[in-house]
């Protein structure tokens, strides 16, 4: 065990923490999810992405030949952590950073690495995951919506639903049915849409927090050139799965933990409950150090993931649980603020008197979200349960 | 930057467990328990050979001069075979008050002895309050023109009854300083307790006008014997918390009930997969804890503190439902899941509850 970062490591965090400081949007865009469906918005935040990629700091561990640099998984860390600590607004371009792009580069083909990979980095081409349908939740496998081969294309018919980023999206990932007489994980392919085909609806749904953060997407025989399949055909689901795995890895991230925590005991010191600090108060000291020390061993639980990726070590049960913990910390970080609030955790963001533009009240909601959205937690327990500790299957 | 084990600490994590589990199955652990003195001495003479006694004793007193993370890997292993005996408590909070506190002729007496498995020691903090905290503390320690001496009851003390020293907190004017005590010295009397908890013994020890040394160092030494321990029972703990849960699926995989094993009911799939969701995160808590003591960083004492709690608390959950897993066989004396059971609670006080230890967190942390 050796924590120290090598001294070009520490230069480089510190040229990565001046350049934000130098560089970071002041206005027009924030580190909270809110007002995400406007048309300023995206502008200034594909601009924001394409800075950060100009100066080199995005997906640096990419391969050199799809405009990454090859560098170990350490720099990256240091980058996420730097951007956590400024407070940076997040990627428009997540789903391809995070989820699509790191797929393409396990199962992609070599023209479909060239053409898609180097639009992801600048955000020239925003992704949106096409999973979900209204009858396939957490039984993912179970979808319908068909593509059929005519000639060289597929034809796809049928439903996504909870699409986050469709109304802005320029490009899909999605699961189709190819072969419905299969048995359903082997019927499955992974295509890439595009968008603005003709045939395609994207219907804004509102989510709890009033925001049009996710949509309905239909799919009327939309066209799909056959070289936008992923892998071979009626062989998605293991494709789908490593995405996922990304997924999975992005959602539960330590870094946001710790942001999140060092917001909430800052609240806590400035409320004032009955003639003292609330971080006076036994029973909340008890429960923000309880919080505190679950974030650290999340912020410990990746380092020790960083260096098996360095290492070389697939990964193993420690990695399922991701997902799981970083959510459910997340929203239980959010919930504490909420009571430490008091009555103020009633208001929303329209009210002057909300504190803080009302972020807790937002992160409480949106952090429940994720403890859905990706694989609720209870379908995380069973992947733990029967992939990590191979308990017998019950379906 | 690299947040792992060494080889080594691999290798000797694998062999404390083949060890072990040849040399200390729940058979093994089942007679120690029914002994009167709870101390499996020829098991402890194959450690010391081992060398694992002397561990983290320096190598002029004879030991390998190894640190927490190594003796983590030990600890670990102990904990997931319930080891009885006092090894905790002699080759680590011991061994480790005289590394940091005995001058180098107590050292050359007691270490050296203890490095070769000739010695056991073990630590005497707390009193009939039955807490850790320095102001529950009023043993009394004079000093006089034969040395000093100590005055008060001391309780819970493990393996007092098969130990060669103590390592005894007391009170002189109103500072705390730690004192080594010989127990074959006039004015000691050790009564063993009658605990829940059979892989450990412990003992009041009243002492008299008894004599003893002083260790060096004062509230430092005693603030740095409470970071050890912490991070000493925490390692117990992740080792105790997976074999319960490796028990508990093992059983879910072979009892039917309704017709399948109960494995693949999602009840005790999620209940299996709370378990592991709090243990993986805290095993790698616990690892920079012992490397932040045997590196001294700058927050040694809030993340010992930190791992106490938090693997203390799944420690006690995870037996919990691993018992529940079980259902009513769990619940016999005869199935073996109620020794990592009374176990956990044994590592939930000692030393200082989870609730100590987030307070001191805090207080560290200026919240």
């Amino acid at each position: 065990m050796d924590l120290q970062f090598t001294s070009e490591e520490e230069a480089f965090r510190l040229k990565v923490r001046s350049w934000l400081v130098e560089n970071m949007p002041t206005s027009g865009l924030s580190d909270t999810r809110e007002g995400r469906d406007d048309k300023t918005w995206l502008a200034r935040a594909k601009a924001w992405q394409r800075r950060l990629y100009e100066a080199g700091y995005i997906a640096l561990a990419w391969p050199k030949e799809y405009g990454g640099q090859a560098m170990d998984p350490v720099r990256q860390s240091i980058v996420n952590d730097e951007m956590v600590r400024a407070r940076a607004p997040y990627n428009v371009g997540a789903s391809g950073l995070g989820m699509l792009g790191p797929t393409l580069i396990s199962w992609g083909n070599e023209e479909q690495k060239q053409r898609y990979l180097p639009k992801i980095l600048t955000a020239e081409e925003i992704w949106c995951q096409g999973y979900s349908e209204p009858g396939a939740g957490s039984d993912l496998a179970s979808l319908k919506t068909r593509a059929e081969i005519v000639g060289d294309e597929f034809v796809v018919n049928g439903q996504k639903v909870w699409t986050s980023g469709a109304q802005y999206a320029d490009m899909m990932f999605c699961l189709v049915r190819t072969d419905p007489e299969a048995p359903k994980h082997r019927g499955i392919s992974y295509i890439l849409i595009d968008m603005h085909t003709p045939g395609i609806t994207v219907r804004p749904l509102v989510q709890m927090t009033g925001d049009r953060g996710f949509n309905e997407v239909f799919f009327d025989n939309v066209r799909v050139p056959r070289k936008n399949l992923v892998a071979k055909l009626n062989e998605g689901w293991i494709v789908a799965n490593a995405t996922l795995f990304h997924e999975r890895n992005m959602l539960g991230s330590a870094s946001g933990s710790e942001q999140r925590f060092n917001r909430l005991l800052a609240l806590a010191k400035s409320i004032t409950r009955g003639g003292r600090p609330l971080t006076e108060d036994p029973v909340f000291r008890q429960r923000l150090v309880e919080l505190e020390t679950r974030v650290e061993a999340m912020r410990y639980h990746s380092l020790r993931q960083l260096t098996d990726q360095i290492r070389g070590k697939n990964p193993g049960v420690e990695a399922m649980i991701n997902k799981l913990v970083g959510t459910e910390l997340n929203h239980d970080l959010a919930t504490a603020a909420m009571e430490a609030m008091g009555d103020y955790s009633m208001l929303s963001r329209d009210d002057e008197a909300a504190l803080d533009h009302a972020y807790w009240p937002y992160e409480w909601m949106f952090s429940l979200g994720l403890v859905i959205g990706g694989g609720t937690s209870h379908i995380q327990k069973n992947i733990i349960a029967e992939r990590g500790l191979k308990m017998p299957k019950s379906r | 930057m690299d947040f792992g084990l060494s080889e080594e600490q691999r290798q000797l994590k694998e062999s404390a467990r083949a060890f072990l589990s040849g040399e200390c199955p729940t058979t093994f652990v089942r007679k120690v328990m029914a002994t009167d003195d709870g101390y499996p001495g020829e098991l402890y003479d194959q450690m010391a050979k081992l060398g694992w006694a002397g561990l983290i004793v320096p190598e002029k007193f004879g030991g390998a001069g190894l640190g927490m993370l190594d003796m983590a890997m030990i600890l670990e292993e102990g904990g997931y075979a319930a080891l009885p005996g006092p090894f905790l408590f002699s080759s680590v909070l011991a061994a480790s008050a005289l590394k940091l506190g005995g001058s180098d002729a107590l050292n050359s007496k007691w270490l050296t002895a203890l490095a070769e498995g000739k010695a056991i020691g073990t630590v005497a903090i707390v009193e009939s309050a039955g807490s850790i905290d320095a102001r529950d503390i009023s043993a009394i320690a004079t000093r006089g023109d034969a040395g000093w001496h100590l005055e008060g009851t001391k309780m819970f003390v493990p393996y007092a009854n098969v130990a060669d020293f103590i390592v005894v907190a007391g009170k002189h004017d109103s500072d705390i300083f730690l004192f080594v005590v010989d127990t074959k010295s006039p004015g000691v009397t050790i009564r063993t307790l009658k605990n829940l908890d059979l892989t450990r013994r412990v003992s009041s020890v009243e002492l008299k006008d008894a004599p003893a040394e002083r260790l060096g160092g004062g509230a430092d030494l005693f603030t740095k014997l409470i970071d050890v321990a912490a991070v000493a029972v925490a390692a117990d703990s992740l080792g105790g918390t997976e074999r319960a849960l490796e028990m508990a699926v093992d059983y879910s995989k072979v009892r039917e009930q309704f017709g399948k094993p109960i494995g693949s009911f999602q009840a005790l799939k999620h209940a299996a997969a709370e378990i592991v969701a709090d243990v993986e995160p805290a095993r790698a808590m616990l690892w920079y804890a012992a490397y932040a003591q045997d590196t001294d960083a700058a927050d040694a004492s809030r993340t010992a503190s930190m791992a106490k709690a938090r693997l203390c608390d799944i420690y006690s959950r995870g037996t919990d439902r691993a018992v529940l897993m079980h259902g009513g066989i769990g619940f016999t004396w005869e199935h073996d899941m109620h020794l990592w059971f009374k176990r956990a609670r044994f590592n939930e006080s000692y030393f200082g509850s989870p609730a100590f230890y987030r307070e001191r967190v805090a207080v560290l942390g200026e919240y």
